[in-house]
């Protein structure tokens, strides 16, 4: 029986208002070493964070959005992203990063980990898994 | 005499910006910094809010935070202004109080 459990971790708040969406991602950095099946989840003011251009020289804080692009070296190649919640703030999938992983299984592919998804599928992922932490 | 309101929550997780457009009198500037830029931009759910409710009061946001997260002021809705620190300086000094909507 394998013990490796699936973990989704929930991402709501805008980036550098608050200190969790930083914290978040050094969590899933952490977590990542103990190879388990992780994934992100990015909803309501949660899609902010992966926008593209982000330049925060002017506010004086680390900008951490680079560091969702080395998430795939961490095999955590799953970013769902909810399109309703892109819709409703008025961006597309074409305002955020590109953020790609190699497929190991595939040859070493380069594929988007960004998927967008629907509320009801997104329902649908947080329904499956095992462990589900919330920023 | 006027007021200068800061807004530093989204509109789209708080109704921090709304109660501060409701309260606000002719003349009043509303100034939105961290995560309140985000109620400056168009195409959103809160747009056609923020433009109806933004008629009376003059909008500003802080461009450092909009930098910091990645949105170009031709995102912004018609009619708002992008100011730097000096320009929040300005503000705060120009009116007779400020009101922080938290």
């Amino acid at each position: 029986m394998s013990d490796v459990k699936k973990f989704l971790y929930v991402n709501r708040k805008a980036p550098y208002g608050t200190i969790y969406a930083l914290e978040s991602l050094e969590v899933v950095l952490i977590g990542a070493a103990f190879e388990q099946d992780v994934a992100l989840a990015f909803l309501d003011d949660g899609v902010f964070q992966l926008t593209k251009s982000q330049e925060t020289d002017g506010i004086g804080v680390k900008n951490f959005s680079p560091t969702f692009r080395a998430l795939g070296d961490y095999d955590v190649t799953r970013l769902y992203v909810e399109r309703e919640s892109l819709e409703e703030r008025g961006l597309t999938e074409d305002d955020l990063q590109e953020i790609m992983y190699e497929d190991e299984d595939d040859d070493w592919a380069e594929k988007p980990s960004i998927r967008v998804i629907s509320r009801a599928e997104m329902a649908d992922v947080m329904a499956e898994q095992d462990v589900i932490l919330s920023f | 005499m006027s007021t200068l309101h800061t807004v530093n929550k989204s509109p789209y997780m708080t109704q921090s910006l709304v109660s501060c457009l409701n309260h606000c009198k002719d003349g009043d500037a509303v100034l939105m910094i961290e995560d309140g830029i985000y109620g400056g931009l168009a195409g959103g759910q809160m747009a056609p809010i923020v433009e109806e409710m933004g008629k009376k009061v003059s909008l500003y946001v802080l461009m450092p935070d909009m930098a910091a997260r990645g949105v170009d002021s031709s995102r912004l809705l018609e009619g708002i202004e992008g100011v730097d620190y000096t320009g929040f300086v300005e503000l705060v000094a120009k009116h007779d109080r400020t009101q922080a909507w938290l």
